[in-house]
């Protein structure tokens, strides 16, 4: 009689765990193997990415005049500084870090730099991808491009820029929301 | 499940023990199934939920609480939804609002909270303490106003943080329904009604590039001195148009100084109500604490004029 319940029991777990089965994606392929990792050869640091069209448009901000702005991030160092600070900062960030996890941040951090040097009107060219086009499969949430911000916000406070300078440059960079909050 | 099992330890029990075992068997079989089935079904049904992220939102862009308890300024409603949840989360505060004036004190507690950025929903209960003044009104020492006000805030278009590049601010639109427990007195002074709802269209815009917060409200309101002395009255019982504005500017991720104005019904006959004037500093500690502190000048309240003081507001949340 305990063997008959012992067995019945059994036989209902393995029947409750095979229905929770049912919802779990399918089995992967035993020789599955993640593609093998080119390396760029513009850039050999960096890992290889999709050709497309390069263009100063992609940075998604048109830039201000003048070397006020420039300036006043203590120029290109300041600049790199700022960025590497704030690439830093987001990955030690648990509310944001994930996303960072399969990016490639030697090239996040290049084209970065490049983009906050073209919009803060140093003499650089953006040679980076379309603000929609390089978050399109990042799935952000709008949570998301709040934390961003703001450990952009204490970057750009560690490096001594004035509150009111940073304000003009995040209102050039508060637009993209649109095209990097995709849901 | 041990208990029962120690029960039957007697080897002249045996069927009882059986009995015993095999009704556990069942239920740790019934328990493991109805897990995987609840394990099932819920995660679907949290597939389905909205998600609650908290902290979303930059420092002050959930505004303070108002003196009614919604999302503002001090005295001036904003379009903003109040809290820190961003369109993919959640938020909420509680106040604690102190005014100190040379004839009277005014106090509110609230309670708010922000859903995904685009409901609010908020309730306060505000005190009129009419102190030694009472007495000189007739109406005794320490005769306190007590009013409870629960509104809903919704969101309809706009990004007042985000949009920074063009005109289009924030809009919400708004009631507040408002109870005042002084219904005779209210009466006595010519007052219509001792209940009222206030409805109103709020427009906020952060101006980031100038580090500046523009807000206006327009409320069809006929609240005395904003219902603290009823509804309606001797001179006027219609819904008029009502304007509340209000400027900051950001001095730092922290904290916001600014000015706010608000125009008032003057319904009643036996004291004339002014408009409401005060400049402010909002500081924010972190997500969860904020400190607001206002002169105010609330002009003249039930005949007695110059009612300048200080405000303080504490707010904690997230």
């Amino acid at each position: 009689m305990i063997k008959l319940s012992l067995l019945a029991a059994a036989a209902l777990l393995t029947a409750s765990s095979a229905m929770a089965q049912d919802a779990a994606p399918e089995p992967v392929h035993d020789d599955f193997a993640p593609p093998p990792i080119v390396m760029s050869t513009e850039h050999p640091d960096e890992e290889a990415v999709e050709p497309y069209a390069r263009s100063n448009a992609n940075a998604g901000a048109t830039p201000f005049e003048g070397r006020a702005m420039f300036d006043a991030f203590h120029g290109q160092a300041g600049i790199d500084r700022i960025v590497d600070d704030m690439v830093a900062r987001n990955v030690a960030d648990p509310r944001i870090s994930p996303i960072f996890a399969a990016s490639d941040l030697v090239r996040l951090r290049r084209t970065l730099k490049e983009q906050f040097c073209f919009i803060l009107g140093g003499d650089c060219a953006y040679s980076g991808m379309a603000m929609a086009a390089s978050h399109a499969d990042l799935g952000l949430q709008p949570s998301d491009m709040g934390a961003l911000v703001e450990n952009l916000q204490l970057a750009m406070g560690a490096e001594g820029v004035p509150f009111a300078v940073q304000n003009r440059f995040l209102a050039k960079l508060a637009p993209m929301k649109r095209d990097v909050v995709t849901r | 499940m041990f208990g029962v099992i120690a029960e039957c330890r007697s080897p002249n029990d045996e069927t009882t023990l059986k009995r015993s075992l095999r009704l556990t068997a069942a239920a740790v079989a019934l328990f493991a199934s109805a897990l995987g089935l609840a394990g099932t079904a819920s995660a679907q049904v949290f597939y389905r939920l909205p998600e609650a992220r908290t902290g979303g939102k930059l420092l002050l862009t959930g505004g303070v609480s108002t003196v009614e308890g919604s999302g503002g300024g001090g005295i001036a409603t904003w379009a903003l939804t109040t809290g820190y949840g961003a369109e993919d989360g959640v938020g909420g505060n509680v106040h604690g609002t102190y005014v100190h004036l040379p004839d009277y004190e005014f106090r509110s507690i609230g309670a708010a909270v922000g859903l995904w950025d685009r409901v609010e929903l908020s309730i306060a209960r505000q005190e009129f303490d009419t102190g030694d003044t009472g007495a000189l009104l007739g109406l005794g020492q320490g005769f306190t106003f007590t009013q409870d006000v629960i509104g809903v805030k919704v969101k309809v278009l706009g990004d007042a943080i985000y949009d920074s590049g063009g005109w289009m601010p924030q809009i919400a639109v708004g009631v507040q329904h408002k109870s005042n427990d002084q219904g005779a007195i209210i009466t006595a002074v010519g007052g219509k009604d001792d209940e009222g709802t206030d409805v109103y269209v709020a427009a906020s815009k952060l101006f980031l590039g100038q580090s500046v917060l523009v807000s206006g409200a327009v409320r069809w309101t006929k609240a005395n001195q904003t219902g603290l002395l009823g509804f309606g009255g001797d001179r006027n019982d219609d819904m008029e148009p009502q304007f509340e504005g209000s400027v900051g500017y950001l001095l730092s991720r922290n904290l916001v100084v600014g000015a706010e104005y608000r125009t008032k019904p003057d319904n009643l006959g036996f004291a004339k109500e002014d408009d409401w004037v005060d400049i402010y500093a909002a500081y924010a500690l972190n997500k969860h604490l904020s400190v607001t502190v206002a002169w105010a000048d609330l002009g003249s309240i039930a005949t007695f004029d110059d009612q300048r003081g200080v405000y303080v507001s504490l707010q904690v949340g997230f």
